[in-house]
């Protein structure tokens, strides 16, 4: 197995980022403003070549900042994994697009939108991927309603609507 | 009141060409309700006449909000979710989900455990094949094949019906070990099969290899070149298809993967036909794993012996007031999990499966992410149909083997 200690030095060296490993796992902890940039780093020069997954975390109420976006990438040499992590403040907040660096990066970012709510700058098709176009709220997120909802229907919607918890925006 | 949105074809200039605004181009839907769209896919297809120019997937029909779900549920309950995502695929479901508790647990899994596991692992493999090859030979007008396939599919789900009880939701597989042994017929009925097997699988190539119909609708049909494979980080049989030799299997061994003797089959080609040659002889390549793990199979528990995770068996409840008190632990509020998050993955029949799990010391998980290797599959369909007959596409849809439960979770 390739040793990634030179990799990981090298990236904090660049870009001030925090490494972490857990069972076995690396993470390194990347400010929202900087993640392009080390994403096209550990592409082109560390051979981290496959964007394996992203998805997103909700640590509402307990923690600030609320969002987390995860990134799985995958280098095929060295036949291991590595995770971004980017903490995100505020309740609708924004990440700049991965689809630059990773194309497949598209509807990972549609889902992640979709469900948590978060946008991502410069995204070329940035619609709902899962759920209908016209969905209100953003089910994943910790303070969506889960189920005990009283059902609305036309002629007492608004009634309803009003005595219903809402998701923050 | 909130009303009904209409979506307006302008919201998807971006995504159709210019001449479709102008009326030259026709849109057209196929699917949701489509036989050739395995499931509920909706395709909305830009057309030049019979030429597809753009294909714009529409997805999540089959949104069941497991993910949600099983934040509310203990292990053990979000478990039998897992099940209904692929459902072609259970017990490698059920595995990934068992692989990531594990290795947050820090958990033990006995080396019998182990290999039943790749045994219903790859009999699930091929079970999801055949059904793919069958359903396959049937958008291209094969019709015999669908019989002889779900014959020899019928035979595996015996096999899983006679350890779990299930036929398809078997749930067999549990974190530390599996719900019970296997039962003393289970070797013999999967030696029997094994053995015909072989000879099966060459009938359903002469049936289809040299079918001069079958090579016009899949030759040269939807190609994913390397390049391509590569940037859009295909996985699975797509990706072996279009010569990028990744397997979960051999590059991350899990569950004692490493012992056994197979290997990757590839193709240059990236294109329909690839993928069916990829299949048939994973298919092989399975046969052979399955072999080997039996001959291998020790003798011993099946579970775990760590007691906080795995309930004890029931000849000790009554003699023991701790295992009677971890039982009733277990099935109540079930087992915590140290705070912490990982990422397991795992070579579904599909390609790279994997699940991203956040506990936070609770006994639920605080987050469960499924990366299911259809949704990444189906993402490719803009860039397979571009060009080619409406016919075509249905090809293509057949060959990406999509399971429309994986991709909307």
């Amino acid at each position: 197995m390739m040793d990634l200690q030179p990799a990981l030095n090298a990236m904090q060296e660049r870009f001030g980022v925090r490494s972490q490993t857990y069972r076995g796992e690396i993470s390194l902890h990347v400010a929202p403003n900087r993640i392009i940039p080390v994403a096209q780093a550990l592409r082109d020069d560390f051979g981290f070549d496959r964007l394996a997954d992203l998805t997103a975390v909700d640590y509402w109420p307990q923690e600030k900042p609320r969002f987390h976006v995860v990134v799985q990438l995958y280098h095929t040499e060295a036949r291991q994994y590595l995770r971004l992590r980017t903490a995100l403040e505020g309740n609708a907040p924004g990440l700049p697009t991965l689809t630059g660096v990773f194309l497949n990066a598209n509807w990972y970012e549609r889902e992640v939108w979709d469900m948590f709510g978060i946008r991502f700058e410069g995204h070329l098709d940035l619609r709902r991927i899962i759920m209908p176009a016209d969905w209100e709220g953003h089910p994943l997120r910790k303070d969506y309603p889960l189920g005990y909802e009283e059902v609305q229907f036309t002629f007492n919607y608004d009634e309803i609507l009003t005595r219903k918890p809402q998701p923050m925006e | 009141m909130t009303e009904t949105r209409n979506i307006e074809i302008s919201e998807l200039r971006h995504l159709v060409s210019e001449r479709a605004l102008e009326g030259e181009t026709m849109l057209l839907n196929m699917g949701p309700q489509h036989p050739a769209t395995h499931g509920v896919l909706r395709l909305m297809l830009e057309l030049d006449g019979e030429e597809v120019v753009n294909c714009i997937p529409d997805i999540g029909f089959l949104h069941t909000g497991v993910e949600k779900d099983m934040e509310s549920k203990i292990y053990q309950k979000a478990e039998v979710m897992t099940d209904r995502l692929d459902y072609l695929n259970p017990i490698g479901n059920n595995l990934v989900f068992c692989l990531a508790v594990e290795k947050l647990a820090d958990l033990d899994v006995p080396a019998r455990a182990q290999g039943i596991r790749v045994i219903l692992a790859e009999l699930t493999r091929l079970s999801s094949h055949l059904l793919w090859l069958g359903t396959s030979g049937l958008d291209v007008g094969a019709m015999s094949l669908f019989l002889y396939t779900m014959r020899e599919r019928e035979i595996i789900q015996d096999i899983f019906e006679l350890c779990s009880g299930q036929r398809m939701m078997t749930t067999y597989v549990r974190p530390g070990g599996l719900w019970r042994d296997i039962p003393v017929e289970f070797e013999g009925a999967v030696r029997s099969f094994i053995e015909i097997m072989p000879r099966r699988i060459e009938e359903y190539e002469s049936l289809l290899n040299e079918n001069p119909i079958f090579l016009e609708r899949t030759a040269g049909i939807g190609v994913l070149t390397y390049e391509n494979a590569l940037r859009w980080g295909a996985t699975g049989p797509i990706a072996r298809a279009s010569g990028v030799a990744l397997d979960i299997r051999k590059a991350m061994p899990y569950m004692g993967y490493e012992q056994y003797d197979f290997d990757i089959p590839t193709r240059a080609e990236g294109d329909v036909l690839a993928r069916y040659l990829v299949r048939v002889a994973e298919m092989r390549e399975s046969l052979k794993i399955i072999r080997q793990a039996l001959d291998k199979l020790p003798y011993g528990p099946v579970n775990s012996n760590n007691r906080k995770y795995v309930p004890p068996p029931r000849s000790e409840i009554g003699v023991s007031m701790e295992a009677l008190i971890h039982h009733f632990k277990l099935w109540t509020e079930g087992f915590t999990i140290p705070k912490g998050a990982i990422y397991a993955a795992a070579e579904s029949p599909r390609g790279e499966l994997g699940v991203y799990l956040e506990s936070d010391g609770g006994s639920k998980p605080y987050r469960i992410h499924y990366r299911t290797p259809s949704f990444a599959a189906l993402q490719l369909m803009p860039l397979l149909a571009k060009g080619h007959f409406v016919a075509d596409l249905v090809a293509i849809i057949a060959s990406i083997d999509i399971v429309l439960g994986d991709t909307d979770r």
